[in-house]
């Protein structure tokens, strides 16, 4: 009895080991948000940086289509893309929330000061957790949601002129 | 043409290692006393064919014949000489090939320097590495060749990664295989004496060496890989907890084990079951690192291109020696009565063991729990230093006191009388904390746990290294500098950790930036063409605000053209006291320069601690062949 168990033992927890690491092969193990399209957003509540005002996915539902922007002082494609968002502002009613990831406030606004805030509502996310709830895993990133929540689109990496005539497209055709 | 001098010498290669099984079978059952010379003969060849293979490759890489896919992809002609060679191992195929030199050398020389021991138990070490020769060379030929053509023939190559055109990365996997790869020559010869029935003080003296030598070169390739880290990637660190440096760890802590268990096997003729386990466990967990680097089932910086075929057979050559070791073990395993007193070497010795299986286990489950969450739960999740920090530091204390005193414990049982030194040391270690902290700066009580732990070992390992010196009695010289290059590692690290100043910032050309007794005045660039690379040299002025001392840092950005790729080159100044460490890279469409800069206390005397523990191993690797 006592040697059977030892045999399923030393036998069964490698088995497992090894199983799972056969299935682990056949995953797709690259992260790749670009599947999140099509979902809704998830709940959440975010900061402002410049006053203590808060937002809820719920303001999200009064404008037809929000774009929301991740970036930082720190990240230059960022600044590539920062006139595209200044034109959308300026050309559509289009809403964008920035989030501000893993930046230093004075930083931040001193970016803006420089380059104009595009931005309907700037949110602060210190440490980079709400970003990854948005499934972002590097910035730039943009999501566009529109009026119920769901992700139209997501621009992974800095917005260039195809997207945004593409987004200027999506959100003038209402 | 080189691929099928190539594909040629890989076939005769399995033909041989076919037949050394056959002829070494064949040799178990007769009645002579000697190894016949016929088996020399062949280890010899299989040995001479598996490096001209190598060298075979190396041509194809030096004379870029891109009609090699590997050399394709990973070579340019514009590639500096010392590159192209090195590039020979720095891509999946070749390393392979690199991997198979590795178990085919010691495979012969385990058979030509192990004259004196047992016939049969030679005969099966040498027949069961040989089914790892096998599987290896089957694996290189069929899905991982790399004398593959790529047709029609590519006028120029693809090139080699920029981080790896590197003198640190060129021998960095060189000496990794020797350390893991060498492991597998005492896989097979704890199969072998399980089956022979060859055990006790015979079978320890019989793997000494090999134990020492595969660990000496996986601490060297830890160090090296952990050297290039450090300059290369340019953040500042040595050690991420990234997957594949976990994989590197795991073999190393069992072949830890390992060599401190030998002492007990060879002494005391016990213990012997367990040092078959530490002997299967090391290149069984080898393989299992290799399996998730190669596979692509983890993502890190080590990763080659991902292929699941590759993964598939690798996970089933792993099964294969797992349960067939498991089985043999079983079959064979026969229950030893230790009764140790808890007063002795041997007890001490134990509780290396079990700190290292808790080092072991920590690491393992850190680094295959993603897998396990992403199978089971669809959750991804990563494993970060976090992790490793909290569960891991806090043991490094005991694991310290006790390395400290358990070479002075005598074997069998010892007595209690050396309590007034210890206690001496103890103060004196705690002295020095205090004294850190009163002159520069006060750090967690983890923190002084571990420094006070750390200058115990070494307090503690100098007056062992006086009384040697003086008495000129049981001189253990490889074991002192290896303990004491450990507790000098733990030492400077936390010191580094500890006092180390770190700023960013973006600086314009001619601007000053001031901050804790430090000026950095970004003077001017220029720009310079190197054969395979275009470079923008920054010049930086670092002032010491209190002693006006002057140091002129270089960081680089290159552009490197084959592949095109940027690559932030890190400028070091290193001083006996400590590192500056600038790094800038551009920010685009502006004038500003994001710079990086550390001062890290003491970093030389990490990498030399991290050598002497190393130098250690070498000291015993040449005591053994006395």
């Amino acid at each position: 009895m006592n040697i059977k168990f030892n045999y399923i033992i030393l036998f069964g927890i490698p088995g497992f080991i090894l199983l799972i690491f056969f299935l682990g092969l056949n995953t797709n193990n690259k992260y790749d948000t670009r599947e999140l399209v099509g979902n809704q957003i998830n709940n959440f509540k975010l900061i402002d940086i410049y006053e203590n005002k808060t937002i809820t996915n719920l303001d999200l539902k009064e404008n037809n289509f929000t774009l929301i922007n991740f970036w930082a002082s720190w990240c230059s494609p960022c600044r590539a893309e920062h006139k595209y968002l200044m034109d959308l502002k300026s050309q559509t009613d289009l809403r964008i929330v920035g989030i501000n990831f893993k930046d230093k406030e004075i930083n931040a606004k001193n970016y803006l000061k420089e380059l104009n805030n595009p931005y309907y509502f700037l949110a602060k996310d210190i440490n980079g957790k709400i970003s990854i709830k948005f499934g972002i895993y590097g910035i730039p990133e943009s999501i566009l949601v529109d009026r119920n929540l769901k992700i139209i689109k997501k621009y992974i990496g800095p917005i260039n002129e195809k997207d945004f005539n593409e987004i200027i497209k999506i959100v003038t055709k209402l | 043409m080189l691929s099928n001098i190539g594909n040629t010498l890989i076939i005769l290669n399995i033909l041989v290692t076919l037949i050394i099984i056959y002829s070494s079978h064949l040799s178990l059952k007769n009645q002579e006393v000697k190894i016949s010379k016929k088996i020399y003969d062949l280890s010899l060849a299989q040995s001479t064919i598996s490096i001209v293979t190598f060298f075979v490759l190396i041509t194809g890489f030096i004379v870029s014949d891109f009609s090699l896919i590997t050399v394709f992809q990973n070579s340019h002609i514009d590639k500096p000489l010392f590159y192209k060679i090195s590039g020979t191992w720095g891509n999946h195929e070749g390393s392979l090939l690199l991997w198979i030199n590795v178990l085919v050398l010691f495979s012969y020389f385990f058979l030509i320097l192990n004259k004196k021991t047992l016939k049969n138990y030679r005969l099966s070490t040498l027949i069961i590495q040989n089914f790892l020769i096998f599987g290896f060379l089957l694996f290189l030929l069929i899905n991982s060749n790399p004398f593959s053509l790529v047709f029609p023939t590519p006028n120029i190559g693809l090139g080699l990664n920029p981080i790896l055109q590197d003198p640190a990365l060129a021998i960095h996997p060189p000496l990794l295989y020797i350390g893991f790869v060498g492991s597998s020559i005492y896989f097979s010869a704890a199969l072998a004496s399980l089956i022979t029935d060859f055990k006790g003080k015979l079978f320890a003296t019989s793997i000494k060496l090999w134990v020492s030598i595969s660990w000496v070169f996986q601490t060297l390739g830890i160090v090296v890989g952990s050297i290039w880290a450090y300059y290369e990637l340019g953040w500042g660190g040595f050690w991420f907890w990234d997957p594949v440096e976990n994989a590197s760890l795991m073999p190393w802590f069992v072949m830890t084990a390992l060599m401190h268990s030998l002492f007990v096997l060879e002494k005391r003729n016990t213990l012997y079951s367990w040092v078959i386990v530490l002997c299967l466990s090391t290149f069984t967990l080898s393989v299992t690192g290799t399996f998730l680097v190669r596979s692509g089932i983890l993502n890190s910086v080590h990763t080659f291109a991902n292929d699941p075929s590759r993964g598939l057979y690798i996970l089933l050559f792993l099964s294969l020696m797992i349960f067939s070791s498991i089985g043999i073990f079983l079959k064979k395993y026969k229950k030893e009565n230790y009764d140790f007193n808890a007063n002795s070497k041997e007890t001490f010795i134990l509780i290396n063991n079990w700190f290292m299986a808790f080092f072991l286990a920590t690491v393992l489950i850190g680094t295959v729990y993603p897998i396990f969450t992403e199978v089971i739960g669809n959750i991804k999740i990563s494993v970060g230093p976090p992790f490793y920090n909290i569960v891991i530091l806090p043991l490094v204390i005991p694991f310290m006191i006790f390395m400290a005193l358990a070479p002075n414990i005598k074997w069998i049982k010892n007595s209690l009388d050396n309590f007034l030194p210890l206690t001496i040391i103890i103060i004196s270690a705690i002295f020095l904390n205090v004294l850190i902290i009163n002159f520069f700066k006060p750090y967690s009580i983890q923190s002084s746990l571990i420094t006070i732990s750390s200058l115990f070992l070494i307090i503690h390992t100098l007056i062992d290294l006086i009384k040697c010196l003086k008495k000129k009695v049981n001189l253990d010289y490889s074991r002192i500098v290896s303990h004491l290059g450990f507790g000098l590692l733990v030492f400077f690290i936390g010191i580094n950790h500890n006092f180390s100043i770190e700023n960013d910032f973006n600086l314009k050309i001619g601007e000053k930036k001031i901050f804790e007794n430090y000026k950095i005045s970004f003077n001017s660039v220029k720009i310079e063409e190197q054969k395979n690379y275009k470079t923008i040299i920054g010049l930086f002025n670092i002032t010491n605000l209190k002693d006006l001392s002057q140091e002129t840092l270089k960081p680089e950005i290159r552009i490197y053209s084959n592949p095109e790729t940027l690559t932030y080159e890190t400028s070091i100044k290193s001083k006996l006291s400590y590192d500056l460490y600038l790094t800038m890279s551009n920010i685009n469409r502006s004038d500003f320069y994001n710079i990086k800069f550390q001062k890290k206390p003491f970093m030389i005397w990490v990498w030399i601690s991290a050598m002497m523990i190393a130098l250690g191993g070498f000291m015993r690797i040449f005591k053994s062949e006395h």
